[in-house]
């Protein structure tokens, strides 16, 4: 769930960031459009709005396509596209940071010593802004990894449901709501560790103070 | 769309956005007073002081909200000895529920927000402080708390934000909130489109007031960074 959500919005943060960066106004526009609303409204809304508005609205196109059956989204599908929607938004400020701060003189050099478009992005931007935005997706993913959450309330069996239908039908939901939270304590502390990994892993070869 | 209904709901909504300002404000407050104290553990060197605090935030940082506001609205209720005793009136209402666990988790972030902001305040300053003699309590109070205060600023703002999207998270234990106000009407009316682009909208125009607010409390707050104004 996570991970599927990670990557639908890796590719959102990667578009808005370009289009941030991009000469065209209408991109531009549209991408601060996209990442001023997502960032404005809450996550549990945005959720509520494309599981239930986004079913209603499918089913209208779908009838008006002639076709009378029952259309209904997923809530798998709902919550991927919704926190990969989230992430995206928050993703572009990331990657635009990170593209902005690889320092010009570099890309120039590259140009100069006549490497293409796609190369220049390939062996000189893609592995820096990897560097510059790590630590920034990495407190993304910590945020992504909590908000898989709210996907119980639309009824998908993740961890959050699992607990909450166990603690009905026990009647020790503390019990069940506290070993919730240790599994999400737990899921934190892996990745914290991965992180710190891949941190350093992207960082050797800088020099270190 | 439906816009006589958008229309009709807003007075509803309204009540609904009270509720929300209402919990974020009181959380927030609240929070704030928890987080200094915590702050200030967290970057002592007395290991029975920092240790119990960042575990404290570890544990708020690393557990979503809808799981904490769960084990305080339906796990509470289970041990005979919450039940028993004089904190029970206190946590059958959902709204001291809510205001409990969104105070400790705002805390939380804002005391590691706060603790970046106190490590941040330039080490020349402290020195000069106690230079001049001031003991450690009076340094904290006139030098390093304000300072660290407007270093902090730009991160608090991006935690009152998350506060106010984490309150629709009230939502789900039955509280009255903007969301919950909207999702009693999806429930009646089966117009989700309407009512919670509505509510969506208001969510954007409570952003973007804080926003504002923040930024005009910025510009007061950093009078040295403004270019001089010459008056002739």
């Amino acid at each position: 769930m996570a991970f599927a959500s990670v990557a639908v919005g890796l590719v959102f943060g990667l578009i808005g960031a370009t289009a941030k960066l991009s000469n065209s106004v209408i991109a531009r526009g549209a991408a601060t459009a996209y990442t001023a609303i997502v960032r404005g409204i809450p996550e549990l809304l945005l959720l509520l709005i494309i599981f239930y508005g986004g079913s209603l609205l499918l089913q209208q196109i779908w009838r008006s396509l002639g076709g009378d059956s029952y259309v209904e989204i997923q809530p798998f599908v709902a919550g991927t596209f919704t926190l990969g929607f989230v992430f995206g938004a928050y993703a572009t400020e990331v990657f635009r940071g990170a593209i902005l701060s690889v320092p010009k003189g570099q890309i120039e050099a590259a140009h100069a010593v006549g490497m293409g478009r796609l190369q220049v992005l390939r062996r000189v931007m893609l592995p820096q802004v990897w560097r510059f935005a790590l630590p920034g997706l990495g407190n993304l993913w910590l945020v992504l990894l909590k908000d898989t959450s709210l996907i119980s309330v639309v009824n998908l069996n993740e961890l959050m449901y699992n607990s909450r239908s166990a603690a009905g039908a026990t009647r020790e939901p503390f019990t069940f709501f506290v070993a919730a939270a240790v599994i999400y304590l737990a899921f934190t502390i892996v990745s914290m560790v991965m992180l710190q990994y891949s941190e350093k892993r992207a960082r050797r070869g800088v020099r270190q103070s | 769309m439906d816009f006589q209904l958008m229309i009709d709901s807003i007075p509803q909504l309204l009540v609904g956005v009270w509720m929300t300002v209402k919990l974020v404000a009181l959380a927030l407050a609240l929070g704030i007073c928890i987080a200094i104290p915590l702050a200030l553990g967290r970057v002592s060197k007395n290991p029975f002081l920092w240790m119990p605090v960042y575990s404290f935030i570890f544990i708020f940082r690393g557990t979503p909200l809808l799981v904490q506001i769960f084990i305080v609205y339906y796990g509470f209720g289970q041990s005979e000895s919450v039940r028993e005793s004089i904190f029970w009136p206190f946590f059958k209402e959902a709204y001291w529920c809510a205001i409990f666990t969104f105070s400790l988790n705002t805390a939380a972030y804002t005391a590691e927000i706060l603790r970046g902001a106190i490590q941040a305040v330039p080490h020349g300053e402290v020195e000069a402080a106690q230079a001049l003699g001031m003991p450690r309590l009076l340094m904290l109070r006139r030098v390093v708390v304000p300072r660290a205060f407007r270093l902090a600023l730009p991160a608090y703002g991006n935690e009152i934000i998350l506060m106010l999207k984490g309150s629709a998270l009230a939502s789900t234990i039955t509280l009255l909130d903007l969301t919950g106000v909207a999702r009693v009407i999806v429930a009646r009316t089966f117009a989700p489109y309407e009512l919670f682009l509505i509510a969506a909208v208001m969510y954007l125009v409570l952003t973007l007031i804080i926003v504002r607010t923040l930024k005009y409390a910025e510009w007061r707050l950093s009078p040295h960074l403004r270019p001089p104004r010459y008056s002739d």
